[in-house]
């Protein structure tokens, strides 16, 4: 399966997922669909037969409340059966709303709380760096979750230690839980302040499949660790969701889920 | 405690590749023998503990046997979501350690003491929580912690209690030491002040011909019950010292078990800090005066608890 046609699937399953078990965040799901699409499609190297192959590329969702996406690029990769992303956030589901590695292979970690998965990536990627091996850490962050004071000092501690395998992609929608980012707690200059802490920063437009493609399996050419500044629309590829702070937390029903899958369907 | 532990763990270290110790920019010159034979094995992260700890998670889970180590509360609560989140929900191999539990380091003031975190710690389903008395238990537990799987706590003193180990003595995780035997009362403890216990215990036996049952119990989760439950019955009475907040220490985890065993002691005291924050400024033995949690204190309670008071 291409990128595109699994970032489709993505979509759809979690419109269907969140509708049906009444969770929120569809909007951060259509935000990151294309990189995770493009990570599991066309970058990532794994193996579904052995979800802990030692030599994957491991991948955390650090925003894990977009875990329903998460789940449906798995299943759709072949590491559980796609029937069972319909228990999502329903009674007896091993599909929790955050991303939970228990009993679903393939998750590399279990997130949730903002601001948790680069420390753990940073581990990660010290250690293989330590043990010489090959595999690279992608770690995939909102924008908003940049608030958080932990990435920092894993920004720090990554570019230190030149951990030139670890990636950090940022779904940068510019949209956080409430309101814009920029009238939350301004970021920019977003990049400037990646590059003077030390990382090789790649800006793209995160719904361009070739474009991310080549930023995200490119090696660092610097030595340095590299952050991918994905630009993204919140909401991507459902007209009234888009650019919207509502879909953070709204759930598709009735009408407007009928409405958003049909437009993902003309996708 | 702190040179007991980094002894054994230099002496560990030399056969096993999977140890690695991270500290947060603490513990100056202490680290100079490890790091400078292990260099690969020893990492200084940074004033940074929630980090660390992400850290340490993510080498656990790629193979490593992970110390984050610092003093106080700072590997400990300033990073508690990392350790119930990170660690413990993926049952990583990481030992947080901290140095200075109780009023270790008293005259620093409030943020320096480790006054509640046997009581949060033990609270995060799977961890192990263990506070040696002496420095043969540190060594022991340093050694004991390898082989224990997932994310545990290991607490240090500034205190400890003088050797007291007898030659064949067993060290076990989950099983309290009886450091001197007795059966007219029964004083568990944990961490440094366990020195406090004997020397109460000494005088109880010498001027009141109470002798008292005194056990180290090092591992404040999981809890020896059946030690417990022995000196409820064999005893005239449980008197539970720590160098702790009363609400869920260790006389909390031992009130709970007891009582839902309905294994009733005679009598019951929970000896440690009631009354807010510590803010009086003083050394460790300076602390545990005014806070009552010295010899005379314990002895006073004794008395009481085997009705020679009157």
């Amino acid at each position: 399966m291409d990128s595109i046609e699994l970032a489709r699937r993505i979509r759809k399953h979690a419109l269907r997922m969140t509708s049906k078990g009444g969770s929120s965040h569809i909007g951060a799901v259509l935000s990151m669909a294309d990189i995770v699409a493009v990570l599991y499609a066309d970058v990532m190297d794994y193996d579904v037969a052995q979800p802990r192959w030692a030599n994957r590329d491991r991948f955390i969702l650090s925003k894990g409340h977009a875990g329903a996406g998460i789940y449906a690029a798995l299943a759709e990769s072949g590491f559980f059966a796609v029937e069972r992303l319909d228990t999502h956030y329903q009674d007896g589901s091993l599909l929790s709303g955050h991303v939970s590695h228990k009993g679903i292979p393939g998750v590399e970690f279990s997130t949730g709380s903002l601001g948790h998965g680069l420390p753990v990536g940073t581990g990660m990627a010290y250690g293989a760096k330590l043990d010489q091996r090959g595999h690279r850490v992608y770690v995939l962050l909102s924008d908003g979750e940049c608030d958080e004071g932990s990435n920092w000092e894993a920004i720090l501690f990554a570019a230190h230690h030149k951990l030139d395998r670890l990636y950090a992609v940022i779904d940068y929608n510019k949209i956080q839980s409430l309101a814009k980012v920029e009238d939350t707690l301004a970021l920019e200059p977003f990049v400037d302040k990646w590059v003077s802490f030390g990382w090789e920063v790649r800006e793209v437009d995160g719904h361009d499949h070739a474009r991310l493609k080549q930023v995200l399996d490119a090696p660092s050419a610097s030595g340095k660790p590299v952050c991918v500044m994905a630009h993204t629309t919140k909401g991507k590829g459902v007209s009234f969701m888009e650019n919207t702070v509502l879909w953070h937390y709204r759930t598709a029903r009735g009408d407007e889920y009928d409405r958003a899958l049909a437009e993902l369907d003309k996708s | 405690m702190r040179n007991a532990f980094i002894a054994e763990l230099t002496e560990l270290v030399v056969t096993d590749p999977r140890i690695l110790l991270i500290t947060a920019d603490l513990g100056f010159g202490v680290f100079d023998d490890f790091a400078r034979k292990h260099p690969r094995q020893f990492l200084n992260a940074g004033v940074a503990e929630q980090n660390m700890t992400g850290l340490a998670t993510g080498l656990a889970m790629e193979g490593r046997i992970v110390f984050t180590y610092s003093i106080a509360n700072f590997p400990s609560l300033r990073c508690l979501e990392q350790i119930r989140n990170d660690a413990a929900y993926h049952d990583a191999n990481v030992k947080v350690v901290s140095i200075g539990s109780g009023f270790s380091y008293g005259a620093l003031g409030i943020s320096h003491h480790a006054t509640e975190d046997i009581a949060i710690l033990r609270s995060l389903p799977s961890l192990t929580v263990v506070s040696p008395g002496d420095e043969w238990e540190v060594r022991q537990a340093t050694r004991a912690l390898l082989d224990t799987p997932g994310t545990c706590y290991l607490r240090l003193d500034k205190s400890k209690a003088p050797a007291t180990h007898k030659p064949g003595d067993v060290f076990q995780i989950g099983k309290a030491r009886l450091v001197r035997p007795g059966n007219d009362l029964t004083i568990a403890t944990c961490g440094g002040i366990l020195e406090v216990a004997l020397q109460a215990a000494e005088v109880l036996a010498r001027e009141h011909r109470i002798e008292c049952r005194v056990l180290s119990v090092h591992t404040a989760k999981p809890l020896d019950v059946e030690a417990m439950q022995s000196a409820a019955r064999e005893t005239g009475g449980i008197l539970v010292l720590e160098e702790h907040t009363v609400n869920g220490g260790l006389g909390g985890a031992i009130a709970e078990s007891l009582l839902e065993l309905g294994t009733i002691p005679r009598g019951f005291v929970r000896m440690g800090l009631r009354g807010g924050f510590a803010s009086a400024v003083g050394s460790q033995e300076y602390l545990r005066k005014i806070y009552g949690l010295d010899a005379p204190a314990v002895i006073a309670q004794a008395l009481k608890l085997s009705g020679k008071d009157r």
